[in-house]
């Protein structure tokens, strides 16, 4: 129901960011989130929903710890 | 001559005459054209192969083709995938009123220059003008010739066979719809005659079982039907189906699937397990075949299923393209 | 790095007690299917898919109400692709181009701003449904159309949450023993959202991304929770406890909670979104779309959407009702319960 794709912020300009997915530029707004060029971030339906944070790796790996610990 | 297309260029009378010498005759020129009967007598074969198909497509000049170079490119294909050797051309044009002639001449070239490529004559054709916005539309019908006793059907896959995809899955389908949604790329339409890899294929000794162009309905909608017509399964390895990074991008963005993509410059084969690597690189030195993969094999059991192998582990059952293949959001 | 071969062989060696999970969100269906994620899957363990398709739970009036607003007011109706073919009670926009229907199909809700400065003289209503990823889009959308004063633009809305509709799954009856958690509203809501739920039920949650590596650990962790009333984020690249508060805020503002009809679960209090007051004017008569008139008396929309039919129960599936001919939306839609076991032809 909510297709959404991470992509690369190339450039923002009057609050409209031109986001990278692989070569696809698209233009989203940033009225929903704080970001930068440079940032990796979800878009959806032409607006950015959330930065995209890929150090949480690392949480997900305890997680996944927790997880198989339980009985 | 005229800037647009009137009403009277579709008359039959002098503007007619002079549309036809000014454009098609000058850029078809060949020698059965240029006698303008009503229809051409051409030599013929024991076994002829004939298709027909129309072209409407918006935009008409899109990145990597126009309207002009899929209506050649599509109708000569048809004719490769029955192991034809193409050769004579007609087509049709229907042309809105407001048609820039610019354009017209444009596309007219293309064709041309198209079936330079392909190696056919463009031998007899019609005009008609109606009213409208300066839109046009193409018919193309293709004759070609089958010079040996082999028979290359949907029908003719087989137990063991060997699938190779020409290369990379969506392009033309991609290309179009990015020219209709706020969504920039590079992504051209793979538009292309493929008569050099057919040729090659045939002549180089590869038992072809079954070849089909993956036009609309993408490479699972083709697939599915060589399943049903062989009465085999084909199982393929989503690894190994080729498409270009920008592709998987632009189809992700809108909740498409590459595998009901189409393309206009890509066949499928279906060749004896024994040629498989020799009819890849056979496909691979070819033109437009660089990217060629195997990408699956056939059996038995379960006929009239495709099933494809995803890269987690799990299998899915592959149909035909259902509807339109609409971009989803939600 | 996670190894997820571990994971796909626990999940297809599974021999503990039945686990049914249901995915509620549309898109995890799709995904689903995409990556064969039924086919690793123990026969122990069973997905339902859940009322999370905002396609399939639109109920036929809004359709209707579309139709007319272009049809006898002359608005162009600007909609996702999703909703084009779904059918009314009578038809879909789709098919009524004939009679004058006037359509454009967008990517983004923004993109109906440049229609209407290019058009003044045109009268625009975006079809906007959705849940709480697509809600904060709708209100950028009112924002942009007040900051610039575009008065030929109205949203038609049937904007729905997801906790209610999980909450009545739960009290329903139907035997579900874990949720796969939507992973796109959770980044707008945050994930903390489901632990009333899942606490008051004891059933475990797993917010989930859309790759197969991400639905195989989120369904990982719900088996092994099984019983518990965990919370657990399998999505923290972009999912946080707490999630986008600044699309809360901007929702908030543009949008208030109202009752609303889901087709197959009936009406659910506090369940919807609809324009405040002060915006009214920007609303194309979003109150009291609450008919839902099935096109088959025989379908069986209703049943699937709740988990209490897979798609075969269903006498029409198959037969009367298939893609190219569909009898309710969880045929038309392609992340539709129906739609997807008919393609992925399971048990036809």
């Amino acid at each position: 129901m909510c297709v959404a794709l991470p992509g690369k912020i190339i450039s923002i300009d009057n609050g409209i960011a031109v986001v990278d997915f692989n070569g696809n530029k698209v233009n989203a707004a940033t009225g929903l989130v704080d970001v930068k060029a440079g940032d990796y971030c979800l878009v959806h339906a032409g607006c950015i929903l959330q930065k995209v944070d890929e150090t949480e790796a690392l949480d997900l790996i305890d997680l996944m710890e927790e997880v198989k610990a339980f009985s | 001559m005229d800037k647009v297309i009137t009403m009277a260029h579709g008359s039959g009378g002098k503007d007619t005459d002079l549309l036809i010498k000014d454009i098609f005759t000058r850029y078809f020129d060949n020698d059965t054209l240029n006698q303008m009967e009503d229809s051409a007598v051409v030599n013929g074969n024991s076994k002829i192969a004939m298709t027909t198909d129309s072209f409407v497509v918006t935009p008409t000049i899109f990145p990597g083709g126009d309207i002009g170079r899929l209506c050649i490119c599509g109708t000569v294909n048809d004719l490769l995938m029955r192991g034809a050797i193409p050769k004579y051309i007609t087509c049709g044009f229907i042309l809105q009123e407001g048609l820039e002639i610019d354009s017209l001449k444009y596309i007219v070239k293309s064709m041309a220059e198209t079936a330079k490529e392909a190696g056919v004559s463009i031998v007899a054709g019609d005009t008609k003008v109606v009213e409208g916005k300066g839109e046009l539309y193409i018919n193309t019908a293709g004759v070609g010739f089958i010079n040996d006793d082999r028979i290359i059907s949907s029908k003719g896959c087989q137990k063991g066979d060997s699938v190779i995809v020409s290369g990379n899955l969506g392009d033309h389908h991609s290309c179009i719809l990015s020219q209709r949604m706020s969504i920039t790329n590079d992504i051209k339409s793979d538009c292309a005659p493929l008569c050099d890899m057919v040729n090659n294929l045939l002549s180089g000794g590869i038992k072809v079982h079954a070849l089909r162009d993956v036009t609309r309905g993408g490479l699972a909608t083709v697939l599915k039907e060589l399943a049903i017509s062989s009465n085999v399964s084909v199982w393929i390895d989503e690894e190994n189906i080729p498409v270009l990074e920008s592709v998987k991008g632009f189809s992700g963005l809108l909740g498409l699937d590459p595998l009901y993509m189409g393309n206009e410059g890509k066949l499928v084969a279906v060749v004896d397990k024994s040629d498989e690597e020799k009819a890849l690189e056979i496909i691979k030195k070819s033109d437009y075949g660089r990217n060629a993969k195997i990408v699956g094999h056939i059996e038995e059991n379960e006929p009239g299923k495709v099933l494809l192998k995803t890269e987690i582990g799990g299998i899915r059952n592959l149909d035909v393209l259902m509807g339109e293949g609409l971009p989803r959001i939600c | 790095m996670i190894d997820i071969k571990k994971y796909v062989d626990y999940l297809r060696q599974y021999d503990g007690p039945c686990m049914n999970i249901c995915e509620v969100c549309g898109s995890h269906t799709a995904a689903i299917a995409k990556n064969g994620i039924k086919s690793i899957l123990s026969p122990k363990i069973s997905l339902i898919s859940g009322p999370g398709c905002p396609v399939c739970v639109t109920p036929s009036s809004y359709i209707d109400r579309l139709i007319d607003l272009s049809l006898k007011e002359g608005y162009t109706i600007v909609t996702f692709g999703d909703l084009m073919k779904v059918p009314g009670s009578k038809a879909s926009i789709s098919s009524s181009k004939w009679q004058g229907v006037k359509s454009v199909m967008v990517y983004s809700p923004l993109d109906v701003i440049s229609l209407a400065v290019n058009n003044p003289e045109e009268k625009y209503v975006f079809a906007a449904i959705g849940f709480e990823t697509t809600t904060p889009v709708y209100a950028l959308l009112l924002q942009q159309l007040i900051s610039q004063n575009i008065c030929n633009v109205k949203l038609l809305t049937a904007l729905k949450t997801m906790p209610p509709a999980i909450e009545k799954m739960c009290k329903s009856g139907s035997p579900i023993h874990g949720f796969i958690a939507p992973g796109h509203v959770s980044v707008i809501t945050g994930s903390n959202i489901y632990q009333p739920i899942s606490s008051k039920y004891n059933i475990p949650f797993g917010v989930a991304g859309f790759t197969g590596e991400d639905l195989i650990i989120a369904i990982y962790g719900i088996v092994k929770a099984r019983g518990m009333g965990k919370v657990m984020n399998f999505y923290p690249r972009v999912v946080t406890e707490k999630g986008n508060i600044k699309a809360q805020e901007m929702m908030a503002k543009y949008f208030e909670i109202c009752d609303a009809c889901w087709r197959g679960l009936g009406n659910i209090p506090v369940s919807g979104l609809k324009l405040k007051e002060q915006y009214s004017f920007y609303d194309a008569g979003s109150y009291g779309l609450d008919e839902d008139i099935k096109i088959n008396k025989m379908c069986s929309c209703d049943k699937v959407l709740t988990g209490f039919f897979k798609p075969k129960d269903c006498t029409l599936f198959g037969k009367a009702c298939t893609p190219e001919n569909p009898q309710g939306a969880c045929m038309v839609s392609e992340e539709g319960s129906c739609h997807t076991a008919y393609v992925n032809g399971e048990n036809i």
